[in-house]
């Protein structure tokens, strides 16, 4: 849908950065159609957050190039933060300001006047059902609400790119279908959306592309059906009866699969990649009773964006992901995810 | 995929919100001036919503006051020393405050506002001048309570109202020069627990080498000459003169040039650590990330 001509809102050439000894970023380059999602995949310390900074002009690469909503990053990046919404990782609301002040305050800080400021303050405020709340120090807001007027804050000045950091890190099912439902109005309104998310679902549902990093480089891009195509096949994944039958399953399925096989014994499950989807699965069945090993569930799956990532890096995006509580989150926000 | 996701309605597309473009010398400095001032209302609703923020800028100061003037005051001189005591518990007050300004910094940094700030088409400089501009509101409010607590005990403006508004004035001047220390100290911290021990250890030095509570002439070889340098001398000094308070009798005069224009002095420290200091914080505040 949406705009015909192809202009590229965002644009990253070879971006190298070293903190140290770390090489954060070893080229990495990467393109957003105007209007499109991109989405920025990639387990912890890929460089996905160094990435987001430089296009945000909060840091300068070693080297390399980048051009936000037709301004370079580098020589010019005022017009660059003028173009440009920023929601991070951790909501960057003040806690002892009210909703209305911090969004009224962010709009003054964007240059606009003070009738300006507090229209779009308000208009934002109901945009994101915090009407009611509005005039509350946002220190007594939910982990939910305070991530809802951190994004709004992003989008003060109507911005032609958005860049979300990590959007729905620590949000509640709700908190985050709420979240896709704005990402989706921003696309509609033609905005240019920068999306980094350690759940392979959310950039499945929002992104027109995804760009999977590790290790400070580009491992893998294209549409999530592209990626998961590229991976091929299925996955075969059963459930034996008796746990101990693992080993001898898994032997079983390395034969037939086309990647390795992975088991858990608290689920009694097995699963491996295989070419020939129902066929594999026959065999696989066959030979199994042929060791007396009783299978209790049986099942063939499309592969998921976590097989292609699993497939690309050698281990899983998620299961890496999640340990990594932020240090900086503030109590409360682990606690509304839990809730 | 994505555009089973998108919604139905097409909406043109608004216009962004026009931004008023900058430019010229005299657009930066509104620009820096005006986004200075919506940092300062910022930090100061923060204190306003937190009251308990200004304790330490006014019962900490009271206690010292207290404590030297009754506790140490009887064995240094009892009722003279009260009177020589204020400029000096003054002056110390204003320079501990920029600890506030050290753990304010690390805080907005640890809570990602400082990033938010620098995504922002603002002024480099706003964040630092709302900090320190606010920092200076709460030491103007610190003097206010200590200077009726030194009438209480016993201190007087002797001299001129205008040299009284003048002595006030070297002390905010003062403090907003140290604030700009304290920044940068923030912003080297990073987080806000290490900004709360290291914005008040190098305090210690600075306060009590110097003649805030007792006579410079009185120290021993080296801490006598970096105390009749150290700028909190010159800043009680140049207090005590303003307001009239006369010298500790029975001491060696500080002599020197330093202390005959202390409050020329006071202000050439105040000139010389806003030239080193504000270019310094601001190189720091463009490349500091959040930890």
């Amino acid at each position: 849908m949406g705009s015909p001509q192809r202009e590229i809102a965002v644009r990253a050439e070879n971006l190298v950065k070293t903190f140290g000894a770390t090489h954060a970023l070893n080229g990495v380059d990467l393109e957003i159609p105007t209007g499109q999602v991109l989405g920025l995949l990639g387990p912890n310390g890929a460089g996905k957050t160094t990435t987001v900074r430089i296009l945000t002009t909060l840091l300068k690469p070693d080297s390399g190039r980048a051009f936000v909503a037709g301004h370079d990053a580098l020589a010019d990046p005022d017009a660059v933060r003028r173009s440009i919404g920023l929601s991070g990782q951790y909501a960057a609301v003040d806690e002892n300001l009210t909703g209305f002040e911090n969004l009224y305050m962010v709009a003054r800080l964007y240059g606009m006047n003070r009738a300006t400021s507090q229209a779009r303050a308000r208009e934002l405020l109901s945009r994101f059902n915090l009407t009611e709340d509005g005039d509350r120090p946002s220190k007594g807001y939910s982990g939910g609400m305070r991530r809802r007027l951190d994004l709004a804050g992003a989008l003060v000045a109507r911005p032609t790119v958005v860049v979300l950091d990590e959007p729905t890190t620590g949000l509640d099912p709700r908190g985050r279908l709420d979240t896709w439902q704005v990402i989706s109005e921003l696309v509609a309104d033609g905005t240019t959306v920068l999306l980094t998310t350690q759940y392979l679902e959310e950039a499945d549902q929002l992104a027109d592309t995804i760009v999977v990093i590790d290790k400070g480089k580009v491992i893998a891009r294209g549409s999530a059906d592209e990626l998961k195509n590229e991976v091929g096949g299925e996955r075969l994944e059963l459930i034996v009866n008796d746990a101990a039958d693992l080993e001898v399953t898994a032997r079983v399925l390395a034969e037939i699969g086309s990647g390795s096989p992975s088991t858990d014994s608290h689920t009694r499950k097995a699963d491996v990649l295989v070419d020939a989807g129902p066929k594999a699965l026959i065999e696989a069945l066959r030979r199994l009773d042929g060791h007396n090993v009783t299978v209790t569930d049986v099942a063939l799956h499309r592969p998921t964006l976590d097989d292609v990532f699993l497939s690309l890096t050698g281990h899983h995006a998620e299961a890496e992901a999640e340990p990594e509580p932020k240090a900086k989150g503030r109590r409360g926000k682990k606690t509304e995810a839990a809730a | 995929m994505s555009s089973a996701t998108k919604t139905e309605t097409v909406t043109p597309p608004p216009a962004p919100i026009s931004l008023i473009p900058q430019g010229g010398f005299g657009g930066v400095l509104r620009q820096n001036l005006s986004d200075g001032g919506i940092v300062t209302w910022r930090n100061l609703m923060n204190v306003r919503r937190n009251p308990e923020l200004l304790l330490g800028a006014t019962i900490q100061p009271i206690m010292f006051v207290l404590l030297f003037a009754y506790v140490f005051g009887g064995s240094f001189g009892g009722e003279a020393y009260r009177e020589f005591l204020m400029g000096g518990i003054f002056a110390q007050t204003v320079a501990f405050n920029s600890a506030f300004t050290t753990i304010g910094m690390a805080s907005d940094l640890q809570k990602g506002v400082i990033d938010r700030f620098r995504s922002l088409p603002m002024s480099r400089m706003a964040v630092l001048l709302g900090r320190t501009v606010a920092d200076m509101a709460v030491n103007a409010l610190g003097l206010l309570v200590m200077a009726l607590c030194g009438l209480i005990v016993g201190w007087r403006i002797r001299g001129s109202f205008l040299d009284a508004v003048l002595g006030f004035a070297v002390l905010l001047l003062f403090g907003f020069a140290m604030s700009w220390i304290g920044a940068l100290v923030g912003m080297l911290a990073g987080k806000v627990e290490v900004a709360q021990s290291a914005g008040f250890i190098w305090m210690f030095p600075v306060t009590f080498i110097s003649s805030a509570f007792v006579v410079q002439t009185t120290l021993p070889g080296p801490l006598r000459t970096f105390a009749e340098w150290n700028p909190v001398t010159a800043v009680a000094d140049s207090a005590r003169n303003l307001f009239g308070n006369p010298a500790l009798a029975g001491f060696e005069r500080p002599s020197g040039w330093q202390a005959d224009n202390a409050t020329l002095y006071a202000l050439m420290c105040c000139a010389a650590i806003f030239v080193i200091f504000v270019p310094l914080a601001v190189a720091k505040y463009r490349k500091v990330a959040s930890k």
